[in-house]
C-alpha cells in the first residue's frame, strides 16, 4: 500500500468517525433506527488487507465510538466480528475472473448487485451482535428484531447515497 | 517446535479474533457493573471537552424551553419560601441546624445523553473537583434523572433512569404504597411500578414520588403518573405502567442532591443486618 493510499484511508477513518459521533449519534429514526455509517469504512477497505490488521483497525474504531456512545465495548465486539467475517466473505464472493488488484470493494466498483450481496449480510451480523449484547439480562427480543431490521436499512441507505455522492470509481488498468 | 510457532501462526486470525471478543467482553463486563472506573468513557478529560464543546453548540436550540422550565421552578420555590419564612410579629424559636440540613445541592449541565439504547448513561459537565461523588442522586425541575454511577475530575456519569439496571425506591403519594421504579427498556417516556401487591387499589392519575427509604434522594421528588394497571403475569405483584414526568430527550440543566445522613444511614442498616433479627 502506498503512502497516499495509507494518508487517504486514516482520513477517511477520521471522518467516519466523526460524523458518526457527532451527527449520527443523535440520529436515531422513531426510537429503533440507528445509523452505524462507519461499518462502510470497514468494508470498503482493500480486500488486499489481512484480517489481523483489519480486526485491529475494527477494534480501534469500535472503541473510540464506545467511548462517545457510553456503550463500552459494545462497538468494538462487533466491529472486530465483521473484521473477523469479511475476508472469508469476499473469498466467497468472488466474481467470475476474480479482483483487480488495487480496486477496494466499494458500491460503485463492484455494482449494485454484488455490494447488496457483500454488504447486507455483514451489516446483519454487526448489528445483531450489538443490540444482542445491549439487551443481555432483559427478554426484549421483539425489539431487538424491529431495532436489527430497521437499523440495517437506514444504515445500508445511507452508506449507499454517500458513496454514490462522495466516492469516485477507480480507474481499472 | 518449530510446527507448533507454525501452527499457532496459521491460526493468528482466530486467535486474535477471539483475544479481542475477549478484551471486548471483560470490558463491558466491568463497565456495566452499577460502580466503576470511570476514566474509561465519556467521563474521561478528552472526550467530556468534545462532548462539552458539541453540547455548547446544541444547546442554544433548546434556550426557550429550558428557561421557561426553570423560571417556573423559581416561581414554584419563591412562593415555598414565602410560605416558609417566618412571621415578624411572634416569638421564633430556632430548631437546631444539624438536625434539619441533611441534603445538599449542585447543579450541573448534561453534555451526553442517550435514550435508545437499554443501557443508558448520562454525562455531566461537573466532576469529583466541584464536590461530586458516586451515588448522589440526579433529577431536574420535572423529576427523578439517575444516580451517579462515577466522577472523574472534571466530568461525572449518570446512570440513566432509563437504564434497565437502575431500581429507584417510590411510593404513590396518595396512598402511601411502596414500590421500585425501573425502566423496561420499551418507550422513552415510560416505566414500570414493581412490588406493589396485589390488594392494593389504584387509579390511573395517581402521582408517584421518591419515597427517601434508599436516602438517595429526599422524599417527594416526583417520578411519573400511573399510565395503566394491568394483573400481569406475575402472581403476587401487579403490573404498574407509569409515565415518566421527566422528557429524557430534552434534558439540558440537572439538579443533583447528597444524602449527609447517608453513611451514618447505610451502617446502621448494615449493623442491624449482621446483628440479626
Amino acid at each position: 500500500m502506498t503512502s497516499g493510499k495509507i494518508i487517504k484511508y486514516s482520513l477517511s477513518f477520521v471522518l467516519y468517525f466523526l460524523i458518526q459521533v457527532f451527527i449520527l449519534k443523535d440520529l436515531v429514526l422513531f426510537g429503533y433506527a440507528f445509523c452505524f455509517l462507519y461499518v462502510f469504512f470497514l468494508l470498503n477497505l482493500p480486500h488486499e488487507l489481512p484480517t489481523v490488521p483489519l480486526m485491529l483497525i475494527g477494534f480501534f474504531m469500535g472503541i473510540l465510538i464506545d467511548l462517545f456512545y457510553d456503550s463500552l465495548g459494545l462497538h468494538a465486539a462487533s466491529a472486530v466480528l465483521l473484521g473477523f467475517l469479511r475476508n472469508p466473505w469476499i473469498q466467497v464472493n468472488t466474481p467470475t475472473g476474480g479482483y483487480d488488484d488495487n480496486v477496494p470493494p466499494t458500491l460503485l466498483n463492484m455494482g449494485m448487485g454484488w455490494y447488496l450481496f457483500y454488504s447486507i449480510p455483514l451489516i446483519l451480523i454487526h448489528h445483531l451482535l450489538f443490540f444482542y449484547i445491549d439487551i443481555l439480562g432483559t427478554e426484549l427480543y421483539l425489539p431487538l428484531v424491529i431495532r436489527v431490521l430497521s437499523s440495517m436499512a437506514f444504515t445500508f441507505l445511507l452508506g449507499i447515497i454517500v458513496q454514490a455522492v462522495f466516492y469516485k470509481k477507480e480507474r481499472v488498468i | 517446535m518449530q510446527q507448533i510457532f507454525l501452527f499457532l501462526y496459521r491460526l493468528r486470525a482466530i486467535l486474535l479474533f477471539l483475544a479481542l471478543e475477549l478484551l471486548a467482553g471483560g470490558i463491558i463486563f466491568t463497565h456495566n457493573s452499577p460502580q466503576g472506573a470511570v476514566f474509561f468513557n465519556s467521563s474521561n478529560k478528552l472526550v467530556g471537552n468534545m462532548l462539552s464543546v458539541k453540547n455548547n453548540f446544541l444547546s442554544y436550540f433548546s434556550l426557550y424551553s429550558t428557561n421557561q422550565a426553570l423560571a417556573e421552578k423559581n416561581a414554584y420555590l419563591l412562593n415555598r419560601l414565602d410560605s416558609l419564612s417566618p412571621v415578624l410579629d411572634s416569638a421564633v424559636l430556632s430548631v437546631d441546624t444539624v438536625l434539619s440540613k441533611n441534603f445538599e445541592f449542585w447543579s450541573a449541565r448534561v453534555v451526553n445523553n442517550s435514550i435508545h439504547l437499554n443501557q443508558n448513561y448520562i454525562t455531566l459537565n461537573k466532576g469529583a473537583k466541584d464536590g461530586i461523588q458516586e451515588g448522589m442522586g440526579v433529577f431536574n425541575e420535572l423529576g427523578v434523572v439517575g444516580r451517579v454511577k462515577g466522577t472523574s475530575n472534571n466530568f461525572s456519569t449518570v446512570i440513566s433512569l432509563l437504564n434497565t439496571d437502575l431500581l429507584i425506591s417510590s411510593k404513590i403519594k396518595e396512598t402511601e404504597v411502596f414500590g421500585s421504579t425501573k425502566w423496561d427498556g420499551l418507550k422513552s417516556n415510560e416505566a414500570k411500578l414493581l412490588y406493589v401487591p396485589r390488594h392494593v387499589q389504584i387509579v390511573p392519575g395517581q402521582e408517584i414520588i421518591t419515597s427517601g427509604y434508599n436516602a438517595v434522594f429526599p422524599e417527594g421528588i416526583s417520578i411519573g403518573k400511573i399510565k395503566a394497571v394491568n394483573p400481569g403475569s406475575e402472581t403476587n405483584y401487579l403490573d404498574i405502567t407509569i409515565s415518566l414526568s421527566v422528557d429524557f430527550s430534552k434534558l439540558n440543566f440537572i439538579y443533583l442532591v447528597k444524602n449527609d445522613s447517608r453513611e451514618e444511614l447505610d451502617s446502621l442498616e448494615i449493623e442491624m443486618e449482621t446483628a440479626g433479627p
